[in-house]
């Protein structure tokens, strides 16, 4: 997986990213901060006041920000498979200059996903020491949280991706963006236990990658309980990986093998 | 045989029950010029396509440098140069990073694709703009670094498609005689174009290519020589005029076509024609003698002209 050909695609892409990545601090780290801000610690004053001592024992900048960890990498994982993978396909028709050389339809989408891992990593890492520097979350273990976040992230992107390629027009973005990813955003437990939610829905956020990410993060942060047992969540993330990675590469090669 | 570069027979590209190419059979050799001239849609990009090994056949032989495209694809494009007809350069990095992108996409190391940068961009002219960002360039700038930049693996043959289209005439002489230095040192270059000009100019040899076949092969000069009269003479008429006179010319030249604005004569005999002309008092608006050119074989082969 890890050819020499699909490290190169890996390098153009960290590359790249040096030339444009003053585009991306806003969604990836200015976004999540001013929720961690807003949500975590000032509606968290109000929440706290109410629950003296927490809910478990825990205040509601941490459940806060141990779930926005995961979320938030989410996001950008989903934002990687969106413009990043259009672009190249219709107006700057990299992939095509890409293609004349020795490298393969294969090494394009396992270097697109490694990178994604990649700068997963630097996300949540830029939201982990934070989260540390404001005190919302343990310096101990807040480390923990970074793993999950990214698998769940890079799981999440396969399948945007996919469907991005699959839908191949700009429009389908923006839907897909607010009625997959922001729904998923405020119902991923991020900002308040799902188990608040009538019974019914509670089915439907078990499918969701980004709960299983905001669960594990959260356990192995703050060792909350989940929801159902972790080795469940890393199976499940791991299944959406494997199946959104196929399906990425059949329709690469369905688009691009012509 | 080692000398042939390139054998195709009955190669064949289908888009669904849509035929792209219909059976081609040509051969590129060692060093020489072939050229694709044919209008929009002809098939010449299916075709560059399938050579460069980055489009399936669907029937038919092809052999490029030896290897089946079909099934030595990496391999193949490793030795091969390619410069698209839709440019793919990265507008966001600087031009020497564009270069250095695609040098590390054929797995060169960094000292190496150093000192060839230094090269290809002297070579393009484009040495000082070796940190400029490729967004920021003209457009003749910019085709000039796609052949530096398909040169960075120091391919054994060059593919253009278009190379040219969409330039001013200032830019695609610069181009052109970028080209011809490459041709001097003996790279062999495969390009398609719909520019007459151009195939005259830099194909040693060529093919007419219409609607997925070949109508035609040979150098430029044995092709006007078969096809055209070594001179033509174009008069132009009012609007509406030519469609109730073209029946007068049978007996001027030895052949004559009518197009919408203007009517051709092919003659050995341009004088004679010309005195003809005058002593019918057809009075066309203007008359010229012109030397045939691809043009002309290209009408006669398919009944249209190649830019519509
Ligand atoms: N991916 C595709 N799917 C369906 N049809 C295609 C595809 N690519 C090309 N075609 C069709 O095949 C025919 C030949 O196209 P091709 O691009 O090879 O022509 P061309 O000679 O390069 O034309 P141009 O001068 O416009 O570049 C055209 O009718 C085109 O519409
Ligand atoms: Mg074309």
């Amino acid at each position: 997986m890890a050819t020499p050909l699909t490290l190169r695609i890996v390098e153009y892409r960290a590359r790249y990213f040096r030339r444009t990545w003053r585009g991306t601090v806003v969604s990836s780290f200015i976004n999540p901060l001013l929720y961690l801000l807003s949500l975590g610690i000032g509606l968290g004053k109000l929440v706290d006041a109410n629950l003296p001592g927490g809910v478990d024992g825990i205040t509601f900048v941490a459940f806060v920000a141990s779930g926005l960890l995961a979320a938030a990498t989410m996001q950008s994982g989903a934002g990687e498979g969106m413009y990043p993978v259009l672009v190249p396909f219709k107006w700057s028709f990299t992939y095509e200059g890409q293609l004349a050389t020795p490298l393969s339809i294969a090494s394009i989408v396992n270097g697109h996903f490694i990178w994604i891992a990649v700068r997963l990593t630097m996300v949540a890492a830029a939201f982990t020491i934070v989260s540390v520097i404001l005190g919302a979350l343990p310096a101990d273990t807040a480390w923990l949280g970074i793993f999950p976040a990214v698998l769940s992230g890079v799981a999440f992107s396969t399948v945007i991706t996919a469907a991005v390629v699959k839908a191949f027009v700009p429009q389908a973005l923006a839907g897909i963006q607010r009625f997959v990813v922001i729904p998923m955003f405020l119902f991923s437990g991020a900002f308040f236990p799902v188990d608040q939610l009538p019974g019914w829905v509670q089915p439907v956020t078990r499918v969701i990658p980004m709960w299983h990410g905001v669960e594990l993060s959260r356990w192995l942060i703050l060792g909350l309980e989940p929801g159902v047992a972790p080795w469940v969540s890393f199976a499940y993330l791991t299944a959406v990986l494997i199946a959104g990675w196929g399906a990425t590469m059949y329709l690469y090669r369905w688009r691009l093998w012509q | 045989m080692s000398d042939t570069l390139i054998s195709a027979s009955n190669l064949q590209k289908r888009f669904g029950d849509f035929e792209a190419v219909a059976g081609i059979d040509f051969e590129v050799r060692q060093g020489e010029s072939f050229g694709f001239l044919g209008p929009n849609g002809a098939g010449k990009t299916s075709t560059m396509r399938m050579i460069g090994a980055v489009s399936p056949r669907s029937g038919g032989d092809l052999s490029v440098l030896g290897l089946d495209p079909g099934e030595s694809g990496a391999e193949l494009r490793a030795r091969i140069g390619v410069v698209p007809q839709r440019d793919n350069l990265d507008d966001e990095l600087t031009v020497s990073e564009n270069l250095y992108v695609y040098g590390r996409y054929f797995d060169l190391k960094r000292p190496t694709i150093e000192a060839r940068t230094k090269e290809l961009l002297e070579f393009a002219q484009l040495s000082d703009r070796a940190d400029a960002q490729v967004e920021t360039l003209s457009g003749g700038m910019k085709r000039r670094l796609t052949i530096a930049r398909a040169l960075i693996n120091e391919p054994e043959m060059l593919l253009l498609d278009e190379p040219t289209t969409g330039l001013d005439p200032q830019a695609r002489h610069v181009l052109w005689d970028r080209l011809y230095r490459l041709k001097q040192r003996g790279v062999t270059l495969i390009l398609t174009t719909h520019y007459m000009d151009e195939a005259e100019q830099l194909c040693d040899r060529l093919v007419v290519m219409d609607k997925g076949v070949i109508a035609a092969e040979g150098a430029p000069h044995q092709l006007i020589a078969k096809y055209a009269s070594r001179e033509v003479v174009e008069l132009r008429f009012p609007v509406g005029v030519e469609a109730d006179l073209s029946a007068e010319f049978g007996h001027m030249a030895e052949r004559v076509e009518a197009l919408p604005d203007r009517i051709l004569l092919y003659t050995d005999d341009t004088d004679r024609s010309i005195s003809m002309v005058e002593d019918h008092h057809l009075e066309p608006e203007t008359m010229l003698v012109r030397r045939s050119s691809l043009e002309d074989v290209f009408l006669r082969l398919t009944g249209r002209s190649l830019i519509d």
